[in-house]
């Protein structure tokens, strides 16, 4: 029983890392190539959440949905970084900050206005909606689809940046800006697809939790927060280290919040551990990150070479 | 200082000094409530400026020392401990303590993974006092008895006047400091840590001690609060909170000494006025915050410069 409930709550850890790898992602890789830090990576994910709610509603179509919260944000994106996003590239971070947090006010705000403050539901399609079985283990299986789908846009990530011609100049953008518009690639445009793609997936993981959270304004923060964590923990700008910090994070944060209760339990008396349990948990997290930083500063996968 | 902005500082406090004058004459306590806020950021900003305008430390968790303040009055009144004086020590000494470890471990990372980690360490301890449930937990906490200051306790006239009263002199030490040998090294850490130690000084101690002091400010501004509204909660941890100081600083005028006062001041009121004007006021406030990151980069402090070259 006890090993049984361990491993779906691994597996419960992996789901929650998949989706913030899918955060961490666009954010590490926008701060990689243009040293733009996005506060507002948290509303893209709301956003996502959102439009695959609508697009399900109308279309009947889960796919289509989960498409529709991807392509409407990495249209979103592209948009944003046209309209005037890209001035606060060349600004330094403090500024960056303050921007992006005035439009996360102000997407959380519209939201409210357009879907009401009552959280929004949507449900699991039908064909997902059984648990499946894992060597006998009984797991839901929309989360394992989760998983699965967050795993095939990792390895598709990868590809696409170690072994076609975009994902090259992307990382020789990373090492050397200057350089790589010298030689007569437009770096607005490539920045523009990377900031795209990287607001698309947010919207992707967004969507996807759509079936298993409530979907309300202000959904985004508390994700954001933790995908922040795990980019400092991974390296700021590695995309390996945010897959694996995004793992290590979900893994610990459910693990801690399930466990560590149970744990206390038996050491302290049940009154203490009744009421510090829960805020140790919910600390994990903040724990880990200060003792990595402690030891590492830069994080457990640096990025060499930054200009 | 130019004479423009010795006037405006000049009207400003004199107006702060009328709000009660105002409020007495006309039995409109909430004039009070309000300028008392608007004091408890004045004060906080001036402390996050310390570290941020003058150290170039960008603190996106400052709200935590806010918090931490504000729970030192409600834990020990849940306590049954009432003593004004003992709340206000504690609220400094546990945001000094806590402020020591957290700076050591942020300080070691630099540029956004500074920002980060503060804003992590913040939500940390909204987390922790979110899980007390013995201390309110989500809801916080009413406090059943305000910090006992004898015959003054409970008047929002001494608690107003005090409040105003420390921000001058917090003012006063923050003009001071950055003007002495340490101010000097402290804005040096902030052009270049390098050179500072290039030059036989350690930046950290002093970038430390600048960080430390600027979250006991912001501590003892989290003290006022909780006395002001009678009532504690996490939200005084939220990391919207850091946000909104760090705009004020910078609405302000980063890195002068009387820019706080300007941006909390102008900040406040700005959400106030948009508050009355619709409930949907934060669509507004958000293009505002972006348009003045644009567009009014050095603050409105410096809009009083007049021809002057700083």
């Amino acid at each position: 029983m006890t090993l049984e409930l361990f491993i779906v709550q691994v597996l419960n850890g992996v789901q929650l890392g998949i989706l913030l790898f899918l955060m961490a992602a666009g954010l590490t890789l926008v701060f990689g190539i243009m040293g733009f830090i996005n506060l507002a990576h948290g509303s893209l994910y709301m956003l996502g959440a959102y439009f695959a709610a609508v697009g399900y509603t109308a279309t009947g179509s889960f796919v289509l949905a989960m498409a529709i919260g991807f392509f409407f944000t990495f249209v979103l994106g592209g948009l944003a970084d046209a309209a005037g996003l890209s001035i606060l590239h060349r600004r330094d971070h403090l500024d960056q900050v303050l921007a992006t947090f005035g439009i996360v006010l102000f997407a959380n705000e519209l939201v409210r206005v357009i879907w009401g403050n009552a959280p929004v539901y949507m449900d699991t399609p039908e064909y997902l909606a059984d648990p499946i079985s894992l060597f006998g283990l009984s797991y839901p299986s929309y989360r394992f689809a989760i998983i699965a789908v967050g795993l095939v846009v990792a390895v598709a990530l990868y590809l696409l940046i170690e072994r076609t011609r975009v994902g090259m100049l992307i990382r020789a953008g990373a090492s050397n800006r200057t350089m790589v518009s010298a030689l007569g690639v437009n770096i607005g445009w490539l920045n523009r697809f990377v900031f795209a793609l990287g607001a698309g997936l947010a919207g992707l993981a967004g969507a996807m939790v759509g079936p298993i959270l409530s979907i309300q304004p202000g959904m985004g923060e508390p994700i954001l927060i933790l995908t922040l964590v795990v980019i400092v923990i991974g390296g700021i700008g590695s995309i390996r280290g945010a897959f694996y910090g995004a793992l290590v994070v979900g893994i610990i944060d459910t693990i801690g919040r399930i466990f560590l209760p149970i744990v206390l339990r038996n050491l302290l008396d049940p009154s203490m551990a009744n009421a510090v349990g829960p805020a140790v948990a919910s600390i994990m997290v903040y724990l880990l990150m200060a003792i990595v930083l402690a030891f590492k500063p830069d994080g457990l996968f640096p990025v060499r070479n930054r200009s | 200082m130019s004479r423009l902005r010795s006037v405006a500082v000049a009207l400003s406090l004199l107006a702060f000094f009328l709000v009660p004058v105002y409020a007495w004459a006309t039995g409109d306590v909430y004039a009070l409530t309000l300028f008392g806020r608007i004091l408890v950021f004045v004060l906080a900003a001036t402390g996050l400026n310390l570290a941020l305008g003058y150290g170039g430390m960008v603190s996106f968790g400052h709200a935590m020392y806010i918090g931490l303040g504000a729970y030192s009055v409600a834990i020990l009144t849940l306590m049954g401990l009432h003593s004004g004086w003992l709340h206000l020590i504690t609220a400094v000494a546990i945001s000094g303590l806590v402020a020591i470890p957290v700076g050591w471990v942020a300080l070691r990372t630099q540029g956004i993974a500074f920002i980060m980690i503060t804003l992590a360490f913040a939500q940390l301890f909204f987390y922790i006092f979110i899980s007390l449930k013995n201390f309110g937990g989500d809801d916080g906490v009413s406090l059943s008895q305000v910090s006992n200051f004898g015959p003054l306790t409970g008047n929002i006239y001494a608690l107003y006047l005090s409040l105003l009263v420390t921000a001058l002199i917090v003012l006063g030490v923050v003009m001071r400091l950055v003007r002495s040998p340490f101010g000097l090294v402290l804005r040096a850490t902030k052009v270049s840590e390098r050179r500072v130690n290039a030059v036989g000084l350690h930046s950290l101690p002093y970038r430390l001690t600048a960080y430390v002091f600027s979250a006991q400010v912001c501590a003892l501004a989290g003290f006022f609060l909780a006395n002001l509204t009678g009532f504690v909660s996490p939200d005084y941890l939220k990391w919207s909170i850091s946000g909104e100081l760090i705009v004020m600083v910078l609405l302000g005028g980063l890195g002068t000494v009387f820019g706080p006062l300007v941006g909390a001041t102008a900040l406040l009121l700005i959400e106030e006025f948009l508050k009355a004007m619709t409930e949907h006021w934060p669509l507004i406030l958000g293009p505002l915050i972006v348009l003045m990151v644009i567009f009014l980069r050095r603050g409105l402090w410096s809009l009083l410069e007049g021809r002057e070259k700083s």
